[in-house]
């Protein structure tokens, strides 16, 4: 895979988001190249989930900007561009998985209808070929093809996030947006997803930003860290330095209270 | 039948009609399109119809030729009603006859007998909004509607043929209208679908509960959505009407007695019998005629 | 002398422990050096000398204070104390490899795959990165039946090797070895001192901490002398 890295694909410069006098996340600045990924790590309420939806362009920030290099315009500001282009953008160059697949999926139509929306969203117009793309695409999640009518409301918590995934891969997005993807999670279920979605990084050099308040799936995942505290960013680097160097207080204080990172 | 004295011309106050008349040159511009409009409180419940009496009192004139049928039958209860609501308050002819109608109400049919130019064929609707089984916010259906993101329609229609190995909508069959808006065509059989194309009448559709007003002018593409390898299709029956032999018509299944006797005969109840007054016979015969009477 | 491939000028390294009433550790004061290709410096001192703190240094595993360590990559120097964190990947994916004692486990991948991700990384196809896997694992005496299997159930040895076939599976430009011999088996060590040897005579730079003075003396081409506090520095 040769990618051009010295290009950004997302670009944050100064984004900074108030509730009123409440501060959600202030002067968050940084690059993310095409195929790194990178983790946004800290506690609860520390910003991390408000700055991941100021980034993927659901909730504008009071300050600063988002930059994305789209494939047509090259970079641009995502709050700027029409709604119309923003949310193609969103449903095909993008991603967004969240924690709660049922606030990713329609628990109610097949798991394949779930995975062609998107197709047909740009045009599919022909039930074989979308049923069977979304068929490729449950099996590249290791869900067995036989369940591809079935409902997602009839899968383990796992499964539901694995099929989410595919639902989001299928129109090979560049740039994928998770929030805390494998919490709730039991642990070996855990392991499988990360396996899965470091071979898919690989595979389909993804771009990705994950919140997560667990680093040991940031070193599994993670080229990249952003610890927040309090809505700032504290520090920043390549994940196994943070982890293992940590240069903050606060990021010296989360990396000793975990067991084994 | 006497006209009835104490109200305005038609029912409604004349403010109220160029409203609903402003909004129905708006829909009938931006084909369609769903228009809010204020719909006002009527002397019936929603769900009989106030949607469709409001745009027939608004566009109803002295010389019009008025014609109700309520799922393709003029002698139905709702029918009956509203064809006497208006010819007490506007004291307008009706008739049962398509051909000689001008003005149309209809809920969940359209008749048989081609429209043409000049008719107007006005549509009861409950649920105006296509979008609506997925999406509940309004703010956000008509987001979808006016950047065209129409895949969740699609979603449903995938959904049909996995469940059931075709399409099984086979009511308010969505359409999308002169290649941009898609359309609840209201519970209109799918049978029904291919009339809306390119009518020479003007098709009005008002959904009084919900407040809204949309129109497909007259020859307008309305195409049913669907999908390459499933192509929309209408009901066909394998028998014809037992009473005037038509193998053209949407079919009715008719309980004839306790021991669960049935036959099928024309939804269409005017269709039917202009056939038979033209010497068209079914295999029913005489007999069938006397028993679904 | 042939041209240096990693250079390293005025490093120093300290921890602030800021949890621990901040106290601070001086580790590195001042470390120089240049490694050319095809040359192997040995990192030699006593324990707390901060070989391995100077090792994970260069690897910009540790954030150092000051100085310079900069890598031929790609033809250029790159500075992998201040380059941007995509640089030092890319740096890392292709110019620079890492040995380590210890392998991460990652759970449920096999072990042919865990060998096989630097070359998945580089875009080599699943069969060729499987193929050339094999063969390290082979000699690396890893029986076949277990290249499917997940490490986390080897014993420490096994994972150990799993790791130096890892390690040694792309021709990496630059080389850094950590105890790379530590508790492997005698036949075990003579085939990681070939492929310290083999990747020497294909001119890459090494640079390594070995406890075992025979392998110091078999792959060593000079030796850096670290003592506590080098530089002159005092430990706190």
């Amino acid at each position: 895979m040769t990618v051009d890295t010295a290009k950004p694909l997302l670009r944050a410069e100064g984004v900074s988001k108030f509730f009123g006098r409440q501060v959600g996340c202030r002067e968050v600045s940084f690059d993310l190249h095409p195929g790194e990924v990178l983790g946004i790590v800290g506690e609860s309420g520390s910003g991390k989930t408000t700055l991941l939806n100021c980034l993927s362009a659901q909730l504008e920030p009071t300050s600063g900007r988002v930059l994305y290099d789209t494939r047509v315009e090259g970079l641009q500001d995502v709050y700027r561009m029409s709604e119309a282009s923003r949310r193609l953008l969103i449903r095909t160059d993008w991603g967004i998985v969240r924690q709660n697949p049922r606030d990713g999926l329609r628990m109610g139509v097949s798991a394949g209808a779930n995975v062609g929306e998107r197709l047909m969203a740009v045009g599919a117009r022909h039930y074989g070929h979308i049923r069977a793309e979304a068929t490729d695409w449950l099996a590249r999640v290791e869900i067995d093809p036989e369940r591809v009518d079935d409902p997602p409301a009839t899968f383990s918590g796992g499964m539901q996030q694995r099929v989410q995934l595919a639902r989001n891969l299928v129109t090979r997005p560049r740039l994928v947006f998770m929030d805390e993807p494998t919490g709730g999670l039991d642990v070996s279920v855990q392991a499988r997803l990360l396996d899965l979605l470091r071979g898919l990084v690989t595979d389909l050099g993804l771009s990705a930003v994950v919140v997560t308040h667990d680093l040991a799936v940031t070193r599994l995942l993670a080229h990249r860290l952003v610890v927040m505290k309090g809505g700032a960013v504290v520090e920043t680097g390549l994940t196994d330095q943070v982890l293992d160097d940590p240069q903050h207080p606060y990021s010296q204080l989360l990396v000793s209270s975990i067991l084994q990172p | 039948m006497s006209v009835v004295t104490g109200y305005n011309f038609a029912y409604l106050d004349e403010q109220t009609k160029r409203m609903i008349r402003r909004a129905l040159l708006k829909a009938v511009a931006v084909p369609g399109y769903q228009v809010p409009f204020g719909s006002r409180e009527m002397p019936l419940p929603y769900g009989w119809g106030t949607g469709g009496i409001q745009v027939t009192a608004s566009v109803i004139g002295p010389d019009d030729v008025l014609k109700v049928i309520d799922q393709g039958a003029d002698d139905t209860t709702n029918a009956v009603s509203i064809r006497r609501f208006f010819a007490r308050v506007a004291g307008v002819a009706t008739t049962e006859r398509t051909p000689e109608a001008t003005l149309i109400q209809t809920r969940h049919r359209i008749p048989e007998t081609p429209l043409r130019a000049g008719q107007i064929l006005v549509y009861q609707v409950p649920i105006p909004e296509p979008l609506r089984w997925v999406e509940p916010r309004e703010t956000e259906t008509r987001k979808m509607h006016a950047l065209i993101e129409y895949g969740v329609m699609h979603v449903k229609l995938y959904e049909d043929i996995t469940r059931h190995g075709r399409i099984a909508t086979s009511y308010d069959y969505p359409v999308l209208v002169n290649d941009r808006y898609v359309m609840a065509p209201s519970p209109i059989p799918k049978f029904d679908n291919p009339k809306m194309h390119r009518m020479p009448a003007l098709q009005l559709f008002g959904a009084g509960r919900e407040k809204r007003l949309y129109a497909v002018p007259p020859y307008t593409k309305v195409e049913s959505l669907d999908f390459e390898d499933h192509p929309f299709e209408v009901q066909r029956w394998d028998d014809v009407c037992a009473l005037c032999g038509a193998a053209d018509s949407y079919l009715d299944e008719v309980i004839v007695d306790d021991r669960g006797g049935r036959m099928y005969v024309c939804s269409d109840s005017d269709y039917c019998r202009e056939r038979r007054e033209a010497g068209h016979l079914g295999p029913g015969g005489p007999a069938g005629l006397e028993a679904a009477e | 002398m042939p041209e240096p491939m990693i250079a390293v000028r005025g490093l120093r390294k300290s921890f602030t422990l800021h949890n621990q009433g901040g106290a601070v550790l001086r580790v590195l004061g001042g470390v120089d050096f240049e490694v050319a290709a095809g040359e192997c410096l040995v990192l030699h001192g006593p324990s707390g000398a901060g070989k391995s703190t100077l090792l994970r240094s260069l690897y910009a595993n540790y954030l150092p204070q000051a100085g310079e360590i900069r890598v031929r990559h790609d033809g250029a120097w790159v500075d992998m104390a201040t380059a941007p964190p995509h640089r030092v990947l890319d740096v890392r994916r292709r110019t620079l490899g890492w040995v380590s004692q210890f392998l991460r486990v990652v759970p449920r991948v096999p072990a042919i795959d865990v060998v096989a991700e630097p070359l998945r990384g580089l875009g080599a196809s699943p069969d060729e990165a499987r193929a050339r896997s094999g063969d390290l694992l082979a000699r690396l005496r890893i029986p076949e039946r277990l290249w499917r299997l997940a490490p986390s159930t080897f014993s420490g040895g096994e994972q150990q090797r799993v790791n130096l076939a890892r390690s040694f599976v792309h021709p990496y430009p630059v080389l850094l070895l950590d105890e790379p011999t530590a508790s492997l088996d005698v036949a075990n060590r003579e085939t990681v001192m070939d492929l310290i040897e083999e990747a020497k005579a294909r001119g890459a730079a090494v640079v390594g901490i070995f406890h075992d003075a025979e392998v110091r003396a078999r792959v060593g081409t000079r030796l850096y002398e670290m003592a506590e506090a080098v530089g002159g520095e005092a430990v706190a």
